[in-house]
């Protein structure tokens, strides 16, 4: 990799100021939460990273993931991470097609083997291998040959990380998550649907300068910089629902004065993620912002969860049905209980027999 | 993958109310039914005054601390009436629960504010360990009381506190604690029917009976 050029050079070429660069390491220090004084570090370590090779595998997807990234914001911050890599193979952004891209792909690892980043969007299908191919190769062949020779793997979006809407219930095509497949390398998961993309380019910038071990992750595999404070701890509309005012529906007076979407599904109190303060598209919103509730889309299975415009206290089962045969159910069960009780009641009262002074005399 | 948290908050949401609520009302159900099937022996006398309207007012009045209880029992009394009231404002008065009701019986109510809630949920939880602590201290209490009311107390203490740490992300992961609070809730609601929780209801069934006796013999009550 010795070879490549530098981030220094590839700045000059994309027309960036040294100090713009400063700023920018500055900006993704703080994305980072990591603190202040390691903004120079940050630099550094840039300044120094040559371009280690992506592959970005894109499975049973909808391109939201890309689609996502690719709008990350300007001038160009995110484009100088995706400058600042070499991403060798890419189904959407690639101009290589057919046997031309597979060829880029395997060039890639055996030029990089042991050291290239591995960048997964989609789940992978077990049901069928012939539900979802490329180039003939079944997804899990592919996800098994890339990671072989992979340094880490990050699975972009909830498909990639936790089998996400492919996953859902029937999950016809028997949809699983890259660490489903995977276990013996480095996974992290960004999952979202799509994540943020500065939360994606931070975490690769994260992974550049410091290193994977850098990046500390929960439990289920998402960095703890992103994915450690719920949505609705950081929420803007907060306060409504600490002064109990609820929008009841989309239209009401309560949706127009921007209160609280509990009541409307909203799943921010259970949703581990840093849409509320990061936002998107240059800061500009968030769907809560937008006055829909959040779907929760950064947690497994969220497609399943009870559905989206049920609050999170209402009970997602069969109650109704369960309640009127526990009504019946009961109201039978206490006629029998006070039949037999009134039975014991009268054969007592049959079989008691009268006590005269005369008899308990007798016996004692 | 999967979040065990969110799978035990959704059959806490799913199969576990659905059994919660199914045993509470049908067991409910049936101690009254069995309570009204029992019925009552058939009074021939002459009725000296109106025992409907004195039951009734009885319903009432006993919600009155008696003349003298108070001196004799002062944190019985005052712990019970403040655990109460705390318990109902908690219970009736946040967003989270009003949807819940609403969403079974289909009619809802403003919410309060959650420092309301949070002094209403305070002051429950204070009440409730005056109120065992009385009963540790008093022997003639600690001897009279039985394993229902030491687990009637726990599984009423449970939700308040659990409820409380939720809201305020106490204790760990709030999915977690969503999903223990409902689980609480739902241990309070199978007890129910079968422990002395059942006053919640029989209360009123009780009171009217005694009050009307006396009413119908021309009595205060």
């Amino acid at each position: 990799m010795a070879d490549k050029p530098l981030l220094p050079e590839l700045m000059k070429a994309h027309g960036i100021s040294r100090r713009g660069f400063l700023k920018y390491c500055a900006t993704l220090t703080s994305m980072m939460a990591l603190p202040p004084i390691l903004a120079p570090k940050v630099a550094m370590a840039l300044e120094g990273a040559s371009r280690p090779s992506v592959i970005w595998l894109s499975f049973q997807e909808c391109t939201g993931c890309t689609e996502a990234i690719t709008r990350s914001y300007a001038p160009t911050i995110e484009d100088l991470i995706f400058n600042a890599i070499s991403l060798d193979y890419h189904h959407t952004l690639q101009a290589a097609s057919g046997e031309a891209a597979e060829a880029a792909r395997e060039a890639a690892m055996e030029e990089n083997w042991g050291n290239y980043l591995v960048i997964v969007d989609g789940s992978i299908p077990l049901a069928n291998p012939g539900f979802s191919t490329i180039a003939g190769i079944s997804n899990l062949e592919m996800l098994k040959q890339t990671a072989e020779g992979a340094a880490a793997i990050v699975a972009v979006g909830s498909c990639a990380a936790f089998g996400g809407i492919p996953h859902a219930d029937p999950n016809p095509t028997g949809a699983v998550s890259v660490a489903d497949i995977i276990t013996d390398k480095p996974i992290i998961n960004v999952p979202g649907c799509p994540p943020i993309p500065v939360v994606m380019t931070s975490v690769l910038a994260q992974f550049l300068a410091f290193g994977l071990d850098s990046i500390e992750v929960d439990d289920l595999g998402r960095p703890k910089a992103f994915y450690s404070e719920t949505i609705h701890d950081r929420c803007y509309r907060r306060p409504f629902y600490d002064k109990g005012l609820f929008a009841e529906s989309f239209d009401d007076e309560g949706a127009r004065e921007g209160w609280c979407l509990y009541k409307l599904g909203c799943k921010g109190p259970t949703t581990k993620s840093v849409c509320a303060t990061v936002k998107w598209n240059d800061g500009t919103s968030f769907p809560i912002q937008a006055g829909h509730p959040c779907l929760g889309c950064t947690e497994p299975d969220f497609w399943d969860n009870g559905g989206f415009y049920k609050p999170l206290s209402v009970p997602a089962g069969d109650y109704r049905k369960l309640g009127l045969a526990a009504v019946a159910g009961g109201a039978v069960l206490g006629v029998a209980g006070g039949a037999i009780a009134r039975s014991v009641k009268s054969s007592a009262a049959a079989k008691h027999e009268p006590v005269t002074p005369d008899d308990l005399e007798k016996k004692s | 993958m999967n979040n065990p948290y969110f799978d035990l908050l959704m059959w806490a949401r799913g199969p576990g109310f659905d059994i919660a609520l199914t045993i509470m009302v049908g067991g409910i159900l049936l101690r009254l039914v069995e309570i009204f099937v029992l019925g009552r022996k058939k009074d021939l006398a002459a009725p000296k005054g109106n025992g409907v309207l004195q039951g009734l007012r009885t319903v009432f009045t006993r919600s009155v601390p008696r003349k003298g209880a108070m001196k004799e029992a002062p944190v019985t009394y005052i712990a019970g009436y403040l655990f109460h009231i705390g318990f109902f404002v908690a219970f009736l008065f946040l967003g989270a629960h009003i949807a819940l009701i609403g969403d079974l019986i289909g009619i809802q109510w403003p919410a309060a504010n959650k420092a309301l809630i949070e002094i209403a949920t305070a002051i429950a939880v204070v009440a409730l360990i005056a109120l065992l602590w009385t009963r540790f201290k008093d022997p003639v209490r600690r001897a009279l009381s039985t394993f229902d009311d030491y687990l009637v107390w726990v599984l009423s203490i449970l939700p308040l506190v659990t409820g409380y740490a939720a809201v305020n992300t106490m204790f760990g992961d709030s999915t977690l604690m969503m999903a223990i609070h409902m689980l609480s809730a739902e241990a309070l609601m199978i007890a129910f029917p079968f422990t002395k929780l059942m006053h919640a209801v029989t209360f009123a069934v009780s009171r009217y009976y005694n009050g009307s006796i006396q009413g119908r013999k021309g009595a205060e009550s």
